[in-house]
Parts: C-alpha cells; structure tokens; sequence
C-alpha cells in the first residue's frame, strides 16, 4: 500500500516513515511543505495521504487546505489527518463531501502503534477514523434532556462511541471482550432508538451517525 | 541661594517686573507683525489652492506657521513656565504636494494654529505690551515730577493720564498718579505676562481636559494590560512548572528504571512502560490546554470568524454563530476579541439557564462589533464580581467597549465593540 506522508518536523516524520515501513507499507514519498504535498498528491496517487495539518509555509492550516483540495479533484482519496489539537470544525470540513476515506487523529494517537496503523488501514479502505476526543465532545452535546442520545444506556453509548470513530462490530466486540452478536443487538438498538436506517456499509453506518449528531439537534 | 531668596525678595521682584516688561515689549513687537505675516500668506496660500500655486506654498507657509507657534510655545515654557504641548500629525514625507497639503489641513492642530494668529495680534498683542506700557509709562510720570515737566509745559499743559501738568504742584500730581501706577504694574506686570501665555495656550494648545483623560484612560488600562499579561505569565509558569514538566521528568524516571530493570525484571519493565507513555500523553495534553489557553489553534490557523465557531461547537449549549468579516484583524485584536467572546459566552453558558446562544461578529465603521445574545434568565451586571468587568479591562486596553443589557427575566444581550482594522 502506497503512503504519501506530509509532516513538517524531522523526528516525528522519521518516525512515521519507519513505523509505516514496519508495517508494510511503501512509503511514496515523505514531504514538509504544503506545495510539495499538493504536488505528490497529484502526481504519485497514493493508495492514501497521512497529512498533518500545520504545514509550511504558511503554518497554518495548509496541510487541511491540501487534502480537502485533493479531495475535490480526486474524490474519495483517502486522506487520515494528524494534528496536535482536535476541533470538530475541521472534523465537519473532512466529513462534508460524504464520500468517507477521511480519519482525523490527535498525533498522540501514533504512541498506540498498532491502533494507528488500524486506523490507516481502515481509512484507505474508505472507512472512516475519527479521534475519540472529537466523538466525546459531540456526544456530549447532544446528550442533553429530551434529545434521543438521551434514551440510550450507558453500554450503548460506549458502543455508539466507539461505532463513531470508524470501527466494525468486530473491532467494537474485541475492545469491549464481548461476542460480535451483542454488539449486534445493541446497534440494532441504537438506531432504532436515534431513527436512523440500518446498513451492512462500515462507512456509511459511521457516516449516518456522524450526520445525524451533527444535523439532529 | 535658598537662604538669599528672603532678603533678595524685594529686589528679585523688581528685577522680575522688568524683565517681564521687556520681555513682553519684545513679544508685542514680534507677535504682531509676525502674526500678520503669518496669517496673510496662509490665507493668500489657501486662497490660491483653487489654481494650483496654494498646492505648492502651502505645505511651506503652514510650515513656516508651525515654526512661528513652536517659539512661541518655546517661550511660554521659557518665559512664563506655561506647557503648551504641539499636537502636530506627522507629515507623510516625500508625498505629492496634494497628500501633503490635505494632510495638514486635516489635522486639527494646524487649525488651531490659524485660528490663534488673529487672536494673537489683537488679545495677544495687548497682554505682550500691557506690561511695559504698565511699567515705563510711571518711570515718565516720575521724570515729569522730577523736572520733565519744565521740558513740557507748552500751551494748555501737557496731559499725564488724567492729570494736566503745568507747573511743579501738577506734576507731583502726575508723580503720585505714576507711583500709584507703578503700585498697580507691581502685581500687574507679572500676571499680564501670564495671561498672554495662557491666551495662547488656550487657543494654540489642544484640547487639555480631553488629552488629560485619554492620558489616564490610557495609564489605567495599560496597568491593567501590564497587570493581566504578568498574572498570565505566572500562570503559564505555574501550569508547566506543576504539570507538564513534572510529567516528563517523571518519563524521565521511568525509563531510567526501565533500563535498569529491563534484564532483571521484564514484566515489571513493561509495566513502567506503560505508565511512561501513560505520563507522556498526559504532559501532551496538558500543553495543548496550555497553548489553547494562549493563543488558540484554530485562531492562530484560521482567524476569529472559524475561531468562534470552533468555540461555539465545543459549548454545551447550542450555539448559532454569524460571522461577515471581510479579513483577518491583527492577531493582537483578534486574540483579545476572542478571549473576550469566549468569557462571555462561558457566562452565558453557567450564568444564564440558557438554552440557545446566538453570536453575531461583523465589521463595520472601522469597529469590531461581536453581540452574544442568549434567552436565559437576564440579571447580567458589569462589576460585582461579575467576569464581565474583566471582559472590559481586556477590551479597555484596545480602546474596546462593552455594552451588557439583561433586564431580569432575560434575555441577556451583550456587545462588545473593539476599534480596529481589517487587512
């Protein structure tokens, strides 16, 4: 699988390539800046960009600006961005075309290697990774009285959380230690309870929860 | 010198009222002709703006005025120890005759300077003679009771103000008016020097009572800026100091244990390992609340308008945001905006019952103007303790006003309005 990489500081960078490497991917090409990203973006046409969001020049949001324009060009390019601040605003930027094959992760994530290198996997299969921390605040925003977040026990949110970050009922049941089956039962629950239809898709049951925290309050 | 000024009193005064008479001799012969001057080209010049001949010699006469006022005001602080502080723009240097001739006339002060020439060869030219005439006119009544009026004494005598002199006893006379005179010049001379130079000050210096408020407006907030950046700085310093530094020191730790145990003790090792990366992504996210508490990410990336919006997603209330900002303000403003917006609305979310907040930001007559309105309970007051009065210190020391309107029962409506611009 073919990794273009875009991280402005040298360690981290390093870092990141020798990971991915030890983890079977082809690293295509490792930049620092916003334009050479842009430019490997369009001309290597990785199987998925990993982009962090302050890039060069300007050290703003540019590594962002560089993946949702990719994106327009390409659609549905995977793209798993990396930041050292999480904000829901630019978790909504990603998510906006619906075409899934975005991850947005906290750099932090990295530490836990193997649950990074899921992630990875998991976007450039066109699923969707987001950062527990986005989920938490989003959740807790439509926890409120009377809204149907409300309605859902405390197991089910936990499943409902960790459903949101992008992963399948057989990851869910493996971080919880409980059968596939349950997890089952309690999607099935949760969307009868948020009203939302039931798909077999990954990306589009994350996609429907994602859309209906954001619209559905 | 301290122990002279008793006995030396007598003598320094008399000393004093000469020297303020022929100082105001020389100030009545320059003020006027020099005033006249001043004002003729001006005027010529101004006049001739309309044919393209003022574009030019205007610049150079208002320059020449300038220079007429500044030794004037060189000599008030000299002579009569008045401070007349010149308030002049700064002229825009080698611009066309255009910009630099508008330019003058926009500034206030060089309308000042106009207006003070006429008041200056009439009110300000008799206070500058007043004084000699006060005293040389007794010293010639004197010399006339003395033997001038021999000199004199032609047809019909000769009139010493109100007394006609025409043989010795009249001009006693004429002696008893000049020392009654000279009584008067004594307490006069001095004062009428002083007036001429408060004249002038009060036509020729800005507005006083205006620029001593701005000046305390001014020192006060800067306390305040001075104060609030040295508590933030000790609060930074704290925060690392008690938290994320601790942490990595403590990583630090465990992996000096670590390689110590790694042979001995794998499983305990590996225990320790954990709980260094444990610490380490603790210290990460106590820095990114620290930095978030400095200077937010999304502001420093995106600007105020996604900045708040940002904030508005994190609130627990729903939150409807408005932003028409043509540009960025500069990062100063906008951080103070910001934090200013964000306390606010931290208010409103623990203060009010609120269920729904609405936060309209534009820019309009080079004013920031940001509104958080919510449909909670009302009650807000600025002081009392109340966050709010921060809120207005931060803003003070942009010039920045805040405008809290909440009748009880609600709903709270709070402006805030930071004079800036866009770029």
């Amino acid at each position: 699988m073919r990794v273009v990489l875009a991280e402005d500081l040298f360690l981290l960078r390093d870092g990141l390539v020798r990971l991915l490497q030890a983890h079977d991917f082809e690293i295509a090409a490792a930049v620092e800046s916003g334009p050479e990203l842009a430019a490997a973006l369009a001309e290597l046409e990785p199987d998925v960009a990993v982009v962090d969001v302050r890039l060069p020049p300007t050290h703003t949001d540019e590594g962002l600006q560089c993946a949702l324009q990719a994106r327009r060009k390409r659609p549905g390019l995977p793209v798993l961005v990396l930041s050292q601040h999480v904000e829901q605003l630019y978790a909504r930027e990603l998510l906006a075309d619906g075409s899934g094959g975005v991850g947005y992760l906290l750099k932090d994530r990295v530490f836990d290697a193997e649950q990074f290198v899921d992630a990875v996997r998991r976007v450039a299969a066109g699923g969707t990774a987001m950062d527990p921390q986005v989920i938490q605040q989003l959740l807790a925003r439509q926890a409120g009285d009377g809204r149907p977040l409300a309605r859902l026990t405390p197991r089910e949110r936990e499943v409902l959380e960790l459903m949101t970050q992008g992963r399948s009922n057989a990851a869910i049941a493996g971080r919880l230690v409980v059968t596939e089956r349950a997890i089952a039962k309690h999607t099935a629950n949760i969307f009868a309870k948020l009203g939302l239809e039931v798909s077999d898709d990954d990306n589009r049951r994350v996609l429907a929860v994602l859309a209906y925290l954001d619209h559905g309050r | 010198m301290t122990i002279d000024t008793k006995s030396g009193n007598g003598r320094t005064k008399g000393r004093g009222i000469g020297l303020a008479a022929v100082r105001g001799l020389a100030l009545a012969l320059v003020s006027l002709p020099g005033a006249v001057l001043c004002l003729c080209l001006s005027l010529v010049s101004l006049a001739l703006i309309p044919i393209g001949v003022g574009l030019v010699t205007t610049p150079y006469v208002l320059t020449g005025v300038r220079a007429f006022a500044n030794w004037r005001r060189v000599l008030a602080a000299e002579w009569g120890g008045v401070r007349i502080p010149p308030a002049y723009r700064p002229l825009p240097r080698g611009a066309n005759p255009w910009t630099r001739t508008f330019g003058m006339l926009r500034d206030p002060a060089t309308w000042r300077d106009l207006r003070w020439l006429p008041v200056d060869m009439t009110a300000g030219f008799v206070t500058a003679l007043l004084p000699a005439v006060l005293l040389f006119y007794p010293l010639e009544g004197i010399a006339i009771a003395a033997w001038m009026w021999r000199l004199l004494d032609g047809d019909g005598g000769y009139w010493y103000g109100f007394v006609r002199v025409h043989d010795q006893s009249s001009a006693l006379g004429a002696g008893v008016l000049a020392l009654v005179l000279l009584f008067f010049a004594h307490f006069l001379t001095p004062r009428l020097l002083d007036a001429h130079f408060r004249l002038t000050r009060a036509v020729l210096g800005s507005n006083q009572g205006e620029l001593a408020e701005r000046v305390r407006v001014l020192t006060e907030t800067r306390r305040d800026a001075v104060d609030t950046s040295a508590a933030e700085l000790r609060r930074i310093e704290r925060d690392l100091h008690d938290g994320a530094q601790a942490r990595l020191v403590a990583v630090g730790m465990d992996l000096g244990a670590i390689e110590a145990l790694l042979d001995k003790d794998p499983a305990k090792a590996k225990e320790l390992i954990a709980q260094a990366r444990r610490s380490s992504v603790e210290a990460l996210s106590e820095l990114r609340e620290l930095v978030r508490g400095i200077h937010p990410p999304v502001l420093a990336e995106r600007g105020l308008g996604d900045a708040v919006r940002a904030l508005a997603l994190r609130l627990p209330v729903v939150t409807e945001v408005n932003v028409d900002l043509p540009g960025r303000a500069e990062a100063p403003v906008e951080s103070a905006a910001y934090f200013a917006l964000s306390e606010v609305l931290t208010n409103a979310v623990k203060h009010s019952g609120a269920d729904r907040i609405w936060v309209d930001l534009h820019h309009a007559d080079g004013h920031l103007r940001a509104t958080v309105t919510d449909n909670g309970k009302g009650g807000a007051v600025i002081g009392a303790g109340s966050g709010l009065a921060g809120v207005e210190r931060r803003l003070g020391t942009f010039d920045g006003v805040l405008a809290v309107g909440s009748p009880a029962g609600g709903p709270t409506m709070v402006t805030m309005e930071i004079p800036c611009a866009l770029s």
